[in-house]
């Protein structure tokens, strides 16, 4: 289970007017997971932007905050995935976009095309803020797939962290396993006993996940399990956006065609219409 | 768990209720059937053939429980179409393949066509079929055949026809038209009229024995031939012999061309939505509260139309009139359906030269009515208080379907929506991004309610998936239904949003709906918020005298008066009576805080659309204690005697002979009521005015006759309500 500790935290930062809020992200949770910062900025070497970085991360190197700058010039997409490699980033702080006017946010396509292939942990954070909001409830998808066991250990390592009170596993059964056709009084018995069927297998399966999580972590914390009849990576979101949950953690994504961004599914849902911070563990 | 043996002693129970129900329907639907037959220019026996096929084959392989399928209103414009185009063996042909269509839609489950196109628009389309029946046949009715070229030209003729009947100079056209008139007064007055001999038997059919006996009174007592024109009597009906021996082979050559597929297309369109209306409006009705289904249902009636059009009958539907007519009669399941098929055959056996002696005027002035129904300004003032961007849908479709065709006109209404939601949402990128998104989120929560999110918007396109997980919601659960992630939600919507409530609310459930608000106030969606907001009482410092009087009575009971109309009706629902109306709302209130009586006057109404009766009447609700057994008390007459014999039961209450005879109890559990009916409350009742009086698990209402009562009698009522309330309280 140590995979899962974050010793690298890196973050592409460009002159942008989040710039401070961002950096101070990142900053926070390096203090928090006790990991290393790297700032990756695409462009050339200046004198004048290290300082301006060196300016908004003295508060936290004086709480004990260890970082590194990097300069590189290039694609951007390309720059920053190779250094993540070249750096070892565990987990890579990536800065949503706003709506002007809406409450509706979207990653620009640089920022897209980096979850896509990026080889760590990814977070995407749609609401920087340079005071400390607080963290506190998170929702983490509890699908069948072999990666779920360590995602779901990870949000609760994260929540442990960062103080949440509350995780909610979402478990997505899609409709398709509820074999019956809704057509009257007597089908519509049968699919609510099938779909209870299915609640109560879901439920056991995620327990099972649970009972693996370490004690310490789950500890004053609040655990639901919540059984969701819908499109797969598409009613998680809608969900997390419902409950108003600060942080959703889901599983990467196991390959990425051209069809499955024409076609989205899964992630592809979540990064076009962003419900909250998300966190992609690899 | 019910087992086989007690669902089929149920059944037998329910038998002598559904023969009974089946006949009522059978005598409304033997005109209708003529007429919509003769209306669509086919012969007048295709229209019964098409009742009987439908009845026997939907009855048995149908899904929904309380319809009646035959010849729709809908259709004849579609077939008359048709007909004029195609010749009528290749309509029968049309008839087969949008029969077969249909059973191909219900077996890939695309029952729910009728979805994806906006209320307004359907409004709109049935409106327009509404006036090319009225339109068409308003010169026949009162004996002016004419030809035009669409359905705007016939109502423009209208005015002329009216001149010249003015001027008529031959006495068979005069008496021709008097038929007519006389019957359209019956159609209209019949519903005003609450007689309970008088409505046991059907407007159409009042209609039918009327001029039957007209023309047989100039026969046997006048001893002269029948003075109406015969051009506008009904045409020979065959025999049942010759029915069979004629059978008309469907003519499949037009198969390959354009004009014979254009009409299958409207045929199963126009079929499929009237079933679909039809079965939703039904369902509401049915007082099991059973839940139709819907696509076993499209199935049987895409057969019953296959098989219909190959015996000469035409597209078989399910019809709302006649279905409503079922309900309040007592019909239970679907063998009323194929009791009113196997009485048509009777009809037809039996009386098939009788028929001949109905003038067609007669017989059109039912589809006068039906049309005029189907496009009555009240249609276009609901239409209005919903909004007027709906009036323009609703015309726009309305117009497109007159002068050029019902195809036309349904694709116009779904235009004329979107081009609408997108003026009001100024955005065309929110539709187009979103349609395909799976924007409805559906989750149980640990109370075991059901919580749904809607995302983007939701609108006709996509209503489906709300609907869908609404469908997969068991009617008693509690559901919030929360709109706020949702930027646009439009009227049709709203309307069957509006619609699951009811049904949820019928069957113990409850549908929440939170999140409007947010909408509201940006002011950018006029449909939600005029949705949010009923129209009030408009003018309300406008009290008659009755109001004042009734504001007197109430201070010499004690009680307080409130003129002002009042949906809140929840209390009266566990009513038997008002299992099969619908209470529109409740006014004039008397009623005081601490005392159990509270009088109104309601508005409440009885069937659907041309069986449709709008009541006004005055109650008494007395709220008691839980203990007082469900039952019905109602004086003893000719009728009730003839319910005991359709399996109705009346108790009788020993050691009173006299009350057993003058009163009829009816009531589920014998045992509590009669320990509940004790001396003093028999010999009150007995020495009392009669009054229909009846109970629920905490309420009893009172009431006498079906209108609105006069001051003199609302004080009679109080009186009787106090001191009732005084021996029931006592015990």
């Amino acid at each position: 289970m140590n995979t899962i500790a974050y010793k690298t935290i890196g973050i592409g930062v460009t002159f942008s007017p989040n710039l401070e809020a961002n950096i101070n992200e990142a900053a926070r949770l390096a203090l928090c997971f006790g990991s290393k910062l790297v700032l990756i900025h695409v462009g050339e070497t200046s004198e004048e932007k290290s300082k301006t970085f060196t300016k908004f991360l003295s508060p936290f190197e004086k709480k004990g905050l260890k970082y590194e700058l990097l300069f590189k010039s290039g694609d951007p997409v390309n720059v920053i995935l190779t250094s993540t490699k070249e750096k070892k980033v565990d987990l890579l702080v990536i800065g949503a976009l706003k709506k002007e006017n809406f409450l509706k946010y979207y990653l620009g396509s640089i920022a897209r095309k980096i979850t896509r292939q990026a080889n760590c942990s990814v977070l995407l954070l749609i609401n920087p803020s340079i005071e400390r909001v607080p963290c506190k409830h998170i929702v983490v998808n509890g699908l069948q797939d072999p990666k779920t066991e360590e995602t779901v250990t990870t949000a609760f390592l994260v929540g442990h962290n960062l103080g949440v009170n509350k995780i909610t596993v979402v478990e997505e059964i899609d409709q398709e396993e509820v074999s019956v056709k809704i057509d009257d009084d007597k089908s519509l018995r049968k699919s609510t006993i099938i779909k209870e069927r299915l609640r109560l297998r879901e439920e056991a399966r995620v327990k099972k996940v649970l009972d693996t999580i370490p004690a310490n972590y789950t500890k004053d914390m609040t655990i639901k399990s919540q059984p969701i009849f819908g499109k797969r990576g598409y009613s998680i979101g809608h969900y997390a956006q419902v409950v108003r949950a600060d942080l959703l953690v889901m599983n990467a994504p196991s390959k990425m065609t051209f069809w499955d961004r024409l076609f989205p599914h899964d992630i592809e849902h979540i990064l076009t219409e962003l419900p909250t911070d998300v966190l992609i563990v690899q | 768990m019910r087992t086989k043996e007690t669902s089929f002693v149920g059944f037998m129970k329910t038998l002598p209720k559904n023969l009974f129900s089946g006949l009522v329907v059978s005598l409304i639907a033997l005109p209708l059937g003529l007429g919509l037959a003769m209306a669509s220019e086919a012969p007048p026996i295709a229209g019964v053939i098409t009742a009987i096929v439908g009845g026997i084959i939907v009855s048995i392989l149908g899904g929904s429980f309380v319809t009646i399928s035959g010849p729709g209103n809908g259709l004849v414009g579609v077939v008359l179409i048709a007909i004029t185009t195609l010749g009528l063996t290749a309509t029968y042909a049309a008839i087969i393949c949008s029969g077969i269509i249909l059973v191909i839609l219900g077996f890939l489950r695309l029952g729910k066509l009728a979805d994806y196109f906006p209320s307004s628009a359907i409004q709109g389309m049935l409106a327009a079929i509404g006036l090319i029946i009225l339109g068409k046949q308003f010169h026949i009715m009162l004996g002016n055949k004419i030809v035009e070229d669409n359905g705007i030209d016939y109502l423009l003729e209208i005015p002329n026809t009216l001149i010249k009947v003015v001027n008529y100079q031959d006495k068979g056209l005069i008496y021709a038209a008097v038929a007519g008139l006389i019957s359209l007064a019956i159609m209209v007055f019949y519903s005003k009229i609450r007689n309970k001999y008088l409505q046991l038997i059907p407007a159409p059919m009042w209609i039918v024995i009327v001029s039957v006996g007209f023309s047989y009174y100039y026969e046997f007592i006048l001893k002269a031939p029948n003075p109406i024109s015969a051009a506008y009597m009904i045409p020979e009906i065959p025999n049942i012999q010759e029915i069979i021996t004629t059978i008309p082979t469907p003519n499949f050559e037009m198969v390959g061309t354009l004009p014979f597929w254009s009409s299958v297309i409207a045929l199963t369109l126009i079929a499929s939505i009237e079933s679909l209306l039809s079965i939703k409006a039904v369902d509401k009705l049915d007082l099991l509260k059973r839940r139709s289904n819907v696509n076993k249902d499209i199935k049987a009636l895409g057969l019953a139309t296959v098989v219909s059009g190959f015996l000469g009958g035409l597209n078989v539907v399910t019809v709302i009139a006649r279905s409503s007519v079922n309900v309040n009669n007592g019909g239970s399941n679907r063998s009323s359906n194929l009791f009113h098929a196997l009485f048509l055959v009777v009809f037809i056996v039996l009386f098939s030269t009788e028929l001949t002696r109905i003038p067609l005027t007669a017989l059109m002035a039912i589809l006068v009515y039906t049309g005029y129904k189907l496009a009555s300004p009240d249609v276009v003032r609901r239409i209005f208080t919903i909004g007027k961007e709906q009036l323009i849908i609703f015309f726009a479709t309305l117009f497109v379907t007159l002068k050029v065709g019902l195809i036309s006109g349904i694709f116009a209404g779904l235009v004329a929506t979107f081009i609408i939601h997108i003026v009001v949402t100024k955005s065309l990128s929110l539709f187009i991004k979103n349609i395909l998104k799976p924007n409805v989120l559906m989750f149980k929560e640990e109370n075991g309610g059901y919580f749904i999110s809607v995302k983007h918007f939701c609108s006709f396109l996509n209503f489906n998936m709300l609907k869908n997980k609404l469908e997969a919601i068991p009617e008693k659960s509690d559901v919030v239904l929360d709109f706020s992630l949702c930027g646009f939600v439009d009227h049709s919507v709203m309307e069957n949003v509006h619609d699951y409530q009811e049904l949820f609310h019928k069957k113990g459930g409850n549908i929440g709906v939170i999140g409007l608000d947010v909408l509201g106030s940006k002011s950018e969606h006029p449909f939600a918020v005029r949705r949010l907001l009923p129209l009030q009482n408009i003018i309300p410092n406008n009290t008659t005298k009755r109001q004042k009087n009734l504001e007197l009575v109430a201070n010499d009971f004690g009680l307080s008066f409130n003129p002002v109309r009042e949906k809140n009706s929840v209390f009266l629902e566990n009513f038997i009576y008002f299992k099969t109306k619908k209470i529109e709302h409740i006014f004039n209130q008397l009623s005081a805080k601490n005392s159990p009586c509270h009088l109104f006057d309601i508005t409440f109404s009885e069937g659907e659309f041309i069986a449709k009766e709008v009541v006004r009447s005055t109650m008494l609700y007395i709220k008691t204690s839980s203990n007082v057994p469900v039952f019905t008390l109602d004086r003893e007459g000719l009728l009730e005697r003839l319910y005991a014999l359709a399996g109705y039961k009346d108790i009788d209450i020993e050691s009173h002979a006299d009350f057993s005879k003058r009163f009829y109890l009816r009531g589920e559990n014998e045992r509590d009521i009669r320990a509940f009916f004790t001396d003093e409350l028999v010999l009150f009742f007995e020495s009392n005015a009669y009054y229909h009086i009846e109970s629920s698990k905490d309420g009893i209402l009172v009431f006498s006759k079906e209108r609105i009562a006069s001051i003199k009698e609302i004080k009679a009522l109080l009186d009787f309500g106090f001191r009732l309330n005084a021996i029931i309280n006592k015990v």
